[in-house]
């Protein structure tokens, strides 16, 4: 009974590794670029998300809207600013620029917000329901990120294979020039890229502070490297890959600290991420890129 | 006024002239080829069309207006498409797909009824959907319309460039050796669908060609391009007997 509460923990925890993934795997695939500030914007998310409900007592659902809006508009904000004009440049120039904006990201919330933690109230005031006799519970946090991810993973499917900007994005992330040859604009499409990516970190950031209720300017870096790592785990790119590297990293964390070893519970998954690696370096889900030569 | 006109065009890569003083005319509703051994700048002249690389000097119009400067994605909303010598089709892509991403400009619908899947959605989609399929039949690939692009036989997906060039509804349609790769029966079918095509969509071609029986058998008119500049041009017959043409495909 205890393996299934550390398993459902596990799963919950990889929902959120797993919508932070995505955003990281889409920018990924059609901008072809690692965006390293996107776990920053997690974090202000999550601060939007208190202050719009304890400064201004807005209910949790608008709180979340609202901290979903504030951070499209930053990421499409620093795409403009920070990446765009980087576009033919060497994708190092651009890695650096994005360790740089992670930075200075997490400075500003310092000077905003300060450096002292704050206790993030749960989003969710549900209580959760208790199976077997109380042995196995099941928190409300759990049942809402769970779900949250589900329909954030059909959304998305639907969108990307359905629709005409599903289809552009499909297309800039295949052949950027070919795109725009047959009049896609790929700015825009770049730019709706970062949207729905910096929209669902927002609702990341809101879940992850809920379930882990501690919030300060770092808050989103760990959460960021670990969905940077499970979407390279699940192979990068692919979406059902992000989906998938989030929730097993998530259970081999929770698993890795409850029956080895605390200390050493990421470092558990780090190693699982390099055996994955070496067996099959393109990930999980990832396609295997021919070299022409 | 001829629909396009290249007046003195030229670029160079470094100390590489790699097209100089280019001239060309093309009357709205032709069929021209632009032929010339490997390496005469051909497809470079096309990259300078469709705004992927800007001319150092010259002028290109497309019905009076300026293509000089203007990027890939507007000259394609103002009407001019091309395929490719080596084929760039969005391989992991539905045939299907593969055109309707030509009706990106032109079929436009509220974004929140993308994510919600309402109104408009629907009925702009079935739209495209029926005319992505009327293109795709003229190519006869309508039956393979759930295909993924990259796993059409090779003559296929060169037609397959051309419908999806087709449908950003081009005036201009450039073609980059449509026929490379063809057998003489795909080349001979492909000569038909190229006539038919520029009937039913009024569309003007410039076609790169290495085949010269397709040549000779569509091209109105013909340039010769040499080393960047132009050899000759001229009436397909006149220009393929001319023996300075001959020189340069055959050497001395």
């Amino acid at each position: 009974m205890t393996f299934l509460s550390y398993l459902i923990n596990g799963i919950s925890l990889g929902s959120v590794y797993a919508i932070i993934a995505l955003g990281y795997t889409m920018v990924y695939g059609i901008a072809k670029m690692l965006n390293f500030a996107h776990g920053d914007v997690i974090m202000v998310g999550a601060y939007v998300s208190f202050y719009a409900t304890s400064l201004y007592g807005l209910p949790t659902w608008a709180s979340v809207l609202v901290a979903a809006i504030v951070c499209t508009v930053l990421g499409v904000t620093i795409e403009r600013l920070a990446y765009k004009p980087l576009r033919t440049a060497p994708s190092l120039a651009v890695l650096i620029t994005a360790i740089g904006v992670s930075y200075f990201l997490q400075n500003a919330a310092q000077l905003a917000f300060g450096s002292s933690p704050i206790v993030f109230p749960s989003a969710v005031k549900f209580e959760g329901i208790r199976l077997f006799d109380g042995q196995l519970v099941i928190s409300g946090i759990t049942i809402v990120t769970v779900l949250a991810c589900i329909v954030i993973m059909i959304a998305l499917t639907l969108f990307i294979n359905k629709t005409k900007m599903g289809r552009a994005m499909r297309a800039v992330s295949e052949d950027k020039g070919a795109a725009q040859l047959m009049g896609v604009n790929v700015n825009s499409t770049i730019s709706m890229t970062f949207a729905i990516g910096s929209a669902l970190a927002a609702i990341a950031g809101v879940l992850l502070c809920s379930a882990y209720p501690t919030l300060q300017p770092t808050t989103g870096s760990m959460p960021g490297i670990k969905a940077f790592t499970a979407a390279v785990f699940g192979g990068i790119g692919s979406i059902p890959g992000a989906m998938i590297g989030g929730l097993l990293l998530g259970v081999i964390q929770i698993l890795g600290s409850a029956y080895i070893s605390t200390q050493l519970s990421d470092a558990v998954v780090f190693a699982v991420l390099i055996v994955v690696l070496l067996v099959k370096p393109t990930g999980l889900m990832g396609k295997k890129m021919n070299e022409k030569v | 006024m001829a629909m396009l006109e290249v007046t003195d065009l030229g670029i160079s890569f470094g100390g590489l002239r790699a097209v100089d003083a280019l001239n060309m005319s093309i009357e709205k509703g032709g069929l021209v080829g632009l032929i010339g051994p490997n390496g005469a700048g051909k497809t470079t002249v096309f990259n300078m069309l469709t705004g992927v690389y800007r001319p150092t000097d010259g002028g290109i119009r497309l019905d009076g207006q300026n293509l000089v400067g203007v990027n890939p994605q507007k000259i394609s909303h103002m009407g001019v498409a091309r395929t490719f010598q080596n084929i760039r089709l969005f391989s992991g892509m539905s045939v299907l797909d593969n055109v309707k991403v030509g009706f990106d400009y032109s079929v436009r619908y509220p974004l929140v009824d993308s994510f919600l899947h309402i109104g408009s959605y629907r009925k702009r989609e079935r739209e495209m959907d029926e005319r992505a399929i009327d293109i795709l039949k003229e190519f006869d690939l309508d039956r393979q319309y759930d295909y993924k692009a990259s796993n059409l036989p090779y003559g296929k997906q060169r037609k397959l460039e051309i419908a999806r060039a087709l449908a950003t509804n081009p005036k201009l349609l450039l073609l980059d050796e449509p026929a490379a790769g063809m057998n003489p029966q795909e080349t001979g079918e492909l000569m038909e669908t190229i006539q038919h095509v520029r009937k039913k969509y009024g569309v003007t071609i410039l076609l790169i060609e290495h085949d010269m029986k397709l040549v000779s058998g569509i091209c109105e008119y013909i340039y010769v391009l040499n080393f960047g500049r132009e050899l000759a041009k001229g009436k397909p017959a006149d220009v393929l007997n001319n023996p300075e043409v001959i020189t340069a495909y055959l050497g001395e």
